[in-house]
């Protein structure tokens, strides 16, 4: 019921709902039943596309959540994107069992490659979905707990924060990096077979994983509402915007700001899971410095402090991503450059904030608190 | 030059003897020496046993020619023509050899194959030449030339010229060749059959670094039958041992230092954008590629300067770099001032854009910046350390333009305006400064600098349009972890993370050691949120 308040007010966000639901119900329709001939058949490649953007959004909600409601400008999301990612990988890495090229039941191709005789302790259970489920939540949240706990207890904000956040994702990358790690080094963890028995190539599969990313979409979606529309999100807002006073006031600043983190953390978890099974490939690149800044951009194209804003940025930018890429891959590092500083410069509440000012230009123009 | 060499040693000079050849000590040879000449006409007899003899009398003989026809023999160069017996140096083309005398130095022209015969020579006949050529390197008048000889001997000594170099000690005036010569003549003692000599020996060498006298002291140390002597060496080797302990963690720290010279370097710029005016500029990295690429761009258009093209590129990379970091400015930077996130964002647009720039008008892959011939090269210290110069020039470097900047923004007009505007905005203004010219020039300023550490990092390592990428992370902890705000912290903060991480890497490798590093400076911020050298006052508050 909880859920259901948290949409009150919200308009932006029950389209946004009520339009992921219908392109839930639309796309599983146009790949499955209608014939391949048909003008209106969509692609498995397009629908993983679509599934894909869907892992993106989610992972932009996680990031809005705490940037435009908590003002914490995290450029390590990436970071928790990919571990999840991994723990998801590492799971898929264990079903494909005796199926692998060297045929070893226990370890995956690259140890027994690396002449490994046994499974490294952080891989066991593993084989197991529940676990690996229960990781994909608990290793980017505990990572961003300790972290967290770390940086907000000795009141490290704003740009330090955002530049050690960049530290630790750039770290996570060379470690990942090293083959010793047991992550499969520089390829990364990849040739997956199947997820919990459903062959990963079948079309089946892959619509059900695109349907799990618009739940996930949709339940994180409603999960962070409920976070801002709390009363623990009324504090966060005032966190960001007078700190100081709130500590003042008596609230536990550092508590607030920690659990929003960490629950944010791991949403972006649960989105690199979910994105790793749909790209059959998860590697360190994925924690390179320049993805997290990357969603950041999403964000603020969309408009941060709205959450189906950054749901919008994530979906348009990477949408122009796949578009320039395929067309003129050169222009696209020009067009993104170009983004950012057009948007921050000119359209610093994004595109919904473009709407949202119109809207109030000609509705209440007297309106003075946005 | 040879026709000088032929007049100064004409035939007849020759026939002198060996006494009048300048270029040597004199020494007395047998009065029926036979002639440099009729020795060379001996090593064209098929009995190995003439060509020794032969080789020996020209080693003797003393003569200008030797050295140089010796080394030709001992590489087989030296052959004979079939037509006239002359000996010659033949050098291989692609059709036949291009033949000169050995006697007068002159261009014979070329030969075919079948005119010319190799001169052969046997293992032993090597071993003799080796000996004969060292020998005579021994008697050069250069000391350096001297020194280098007995240096080689002593990396590979032979006992059979231990009484050559005992001759030549008597007659040694240079210190530093005597001293050479007597750890040679140590080396080859330790083999000795004397107890006495051996324990003398063991006792000269002690703190000696060469190779070969460490493998010789653990072989003493280990199979000698007098226990006084495998004390002596045990002890002499401790000493060594020490002694490379110790030049190993100079060598480390001189890595470690360039490392944290090349932080610095790429810190600096920053330090100044960042530190001084708040501004979170992430294209410093790029700023710092178009130095790089300046650099390049210099020595494609100069491809005859070579040597100096490197002096015109530095304040080229430095307008370059300024004139983009005040049109930054100008664009982007001066709309976002006290919206440090925001500037985050836009001026990483800015280093995308600068990037695919670079890409598109000069090209994606890596370029190729030459490296002058001055900067290669190392300076060796002793055996155990060696410095190569590019790090040397590198650590210089960066202390002349930390210096130069601090000299700027503490005695210059422009110097001032900025202090004063970063300290005080609404005060400076009050006091007529500027604030938006010192702004861009600031900014400019610290674009430049980037510039200028392009032209440096150029000489290190790859220049590509990624380049800038692997700095801004380091660049941005070196700034935090010295302290926002001042430079002397960004020098120590580069260095010691330098240091740091040249210490860690021996046992945690390159990369693990970057990474603690990385956690390192995390934690710290933790502890210290303002870095080493945390500002104080009124500045920390804003």
């Amino acid at each position: 019921m909880g859920f259901i308040r948290a949409l009150k007010g919200d308009t932006g966000g029950q389209i946004m709902l009520f339009l992921l639901g219908l392109v839930a119900i639309v796309v599983p329709i146009l790949n499955l039943w209608v014939p391949a001939s048909s003008p209106w058949y969509l692609s498995t490649y397009t629908v993983t596309l679509l599934g894909k953007y869907l892992t993106y959004a989610l992972l932009a909600v996680a990031v809005d959540l705490v940037w435009g409601y908590l003002g914490i400008l995290s450029l390590g999301h990436g970071a928790f994107f990919a571990l999840g990612g991994y723990a998801m990988g590492m799971y898929l890495m264990r079903q494909i069992g005796e199926r692998g090229v060297y045929g070893n039941p226990e370890l995956p191709d690259f140890m027994v490659f690396l002449d490994w005789s046994e499974l490294p302790w952080f891989w066991y259970g593993f084989d197991q979905f529940w676990f690996a489920a229960l990781m994909v939540v608990l290793v980017p949240g505990l990572l961003a707990f300790v972290f967290g706990w770390l940086a907000f207890r000795s009141r490290v904000t704003g740009v330090y924060l955002s530049i050690i956040t960049q530290a630790l994702t750039y770290a996570l990358m060379l470690a990942f990096f090293r083959n010793e790690m047991g992550f499969g080094g520089n390829n990364g963890l990849t040739d997956f077979k199947d997820i919990l028995g459903f062959d990963l190539r079948s079309d089946g599969t892959r619509i059900g994983l695109f349907l799990a990313s618009a739940a996930a979409l949709a339940l994180g979606y409603l999960a962070c509402r409920f976070v801002v529309s709390s009363r623990l999100g009324r504090v966060a807002v005032a966190i960001r915007d007078a700190e100081a006073r709130v500590r003042f006031l008596g609230y536990r600043v550092e508590r607030v700001k920690l659990w929003i983190f960490s629950f944010s953390a791991a949403l972006a978890g649960v989105a690199g899971a979910l994105y790793v099974p749909q790209v059959g490939i998860i590697n360190p690149g994925e924690f390179a410095p320049l993805n997290s800044i990357e969603l950041v951009i999403w964000v603020a194209i969309g408009g941060r402090f709205t959450l189906y804003g950054a749901v919008l940025g994530a979906i348009l930018v990477n949408y122009a991503k796949t578009y320039f890429t395929g067309v003129m891959p050169e222009a696209w590092l020009f067009a993104l450059g170009g983004l950012f500083v057009l948007v921050t410069l000119l359209l610093p509440k994004g595109i919904v904030g473009l709407f949202a000012r119109r809207k109030r230009s000609t509705a209440q123009p007297a309106d003075v608190t946005p | 030059m040879q026709l000088a060499r032929i007049l100064l040693l004409g035939w007849g000079l020759v026939a002198l003897g060996p006494a009048s050849a300048q270029g040597h000590a004199p020494r007395e040879p047998a009065q029926a020496a036979p002639s440099f000449e009729q020795s060379l006409t001996q090593l064209l007899d098929p009995s190995f046993k003439v060509k020794s003899a032969a080789v020996d009398a020209i080693a003797a003989g003393g003569d200008e020619r030797a050295p140089q026809a010796l080394a030709a023999l001992l590489s087989g160069r030296l052959f004979y023509r079939k037509s006239d017996r002359r000996v010659v140096y033949a050098e291989r083309r692609t059709d036949g050899y291009r033949i000169t005398d050995v006697l007068s130095g002159e261009p014979l022209g070329d030969a075919g194959r079948h005119h010319i015969k190799k001169i052969g020579i046997n293992n032993k006949l090597r071993r003799q030449l080796r000996a004969a050529i060292a020998g005579l390197a021994l008697d050069h008048v250069e000391p350096k030339v001297r020194l280098d000889a007995v240096r080689r001997m002593m990396s590979d000594p032979d006992p059979n010229l231990a009484p050559r170099l005992q001759a030549r000690l008597d007659l040694e005036q240079d210190a530093a060749v005597r001293e050479a010569l007597e750890q040679t003549l140590a080396v080859t003692d330790l083999v000795s059959p004397d107890a006495k000599v051996r324990l003398a020996a063991v006792g000269a060498l002690r703190g000696n670094l060469e190779p070969v006298v460490r493998n010789r002291l653990s072989t003493l140390r280990e199979q000698d039958e007098y226990p006084e002597i495998k004390s002596a060496a045990t002890q002499a080797l401790a000493d060594i041992e020490r002694k490379l302990t110790l030049y190993a963690k100079a060598e480390t720290l001189f890595f470690g230092l360039s490392l944290g010279s090349v932080l610095v370097l790429a810190a600096i710029g920053l330090a100044i954008t960042f530190g001084v005016m708040g501004v979170i500029n992430m294209a410093h990295g790029e700023l710092i590629m178009l130095g790089a690429y300046t650099t390049y761009l210099v020595q494609q258009a100069m491809p005859n300067a070579g040597e100096y093209s490197l002096l015109v590129a530095i304040p080229a990379a430095f307008l370059v770099a300024g004139a983009f970091g005040v049109v930054i400015e100008q664009l982007v930077i001066r709309f976002l001032y006290g919206r440090p996130l925001e500037t985050l964002l836009a001026t990483f647009g800015v280093s995308l854009i600068l990037q695919q720039l670079v890409r598109t008008t000069i090209s994606a892959q890596n370029v190729a910046v030459e490296n002058p011939v001055w900067m290669s090269g190392s300076l060796q210290i002793n055996p155990a350390l060696s410095l190569t110069y590019n790090r040397i020039y590198v650590i210089l470097f960066t202390l002349l333009v930390f210096l130069g900047l601090l000299l700027i923004l503490k005695r210059t007009t422009l110097g001032l305006q900025v202090r004063a505007v970063s300290q005080n905005r609404a005060m400076a203004r009050a006091m007529g400064v500027r604030s938006a010219r010192v702004d861009a020039l600031t900014f400019g300023l610290g674009a430049g600098v980037a510039g200028v550490a392009g032209v440096a990092l150029s000489q290190l390592t790859n220049v590509g349009p990624n380049m800038g990428q692997a700095y801004i992370i380091d660049a941005f902890m070196v700034v935090v972890f010295g302290g926002v705000g001042n430079l002397w912290g960004t020098l120590i903060g580069g260095l010691t993370l330098g240091v740091a991480n040249k210490l860690l890497e021996p046992w945690a490798g390159a990369v693990l050691a970057k990474i603690l590093v990385l956690v390192f400076i995390i934690l710290f911020i933790q502890k210290r949120p303002r870095g080493l050298f945390p500002q104080r006052g009124r500045a920390a508050e804003g």
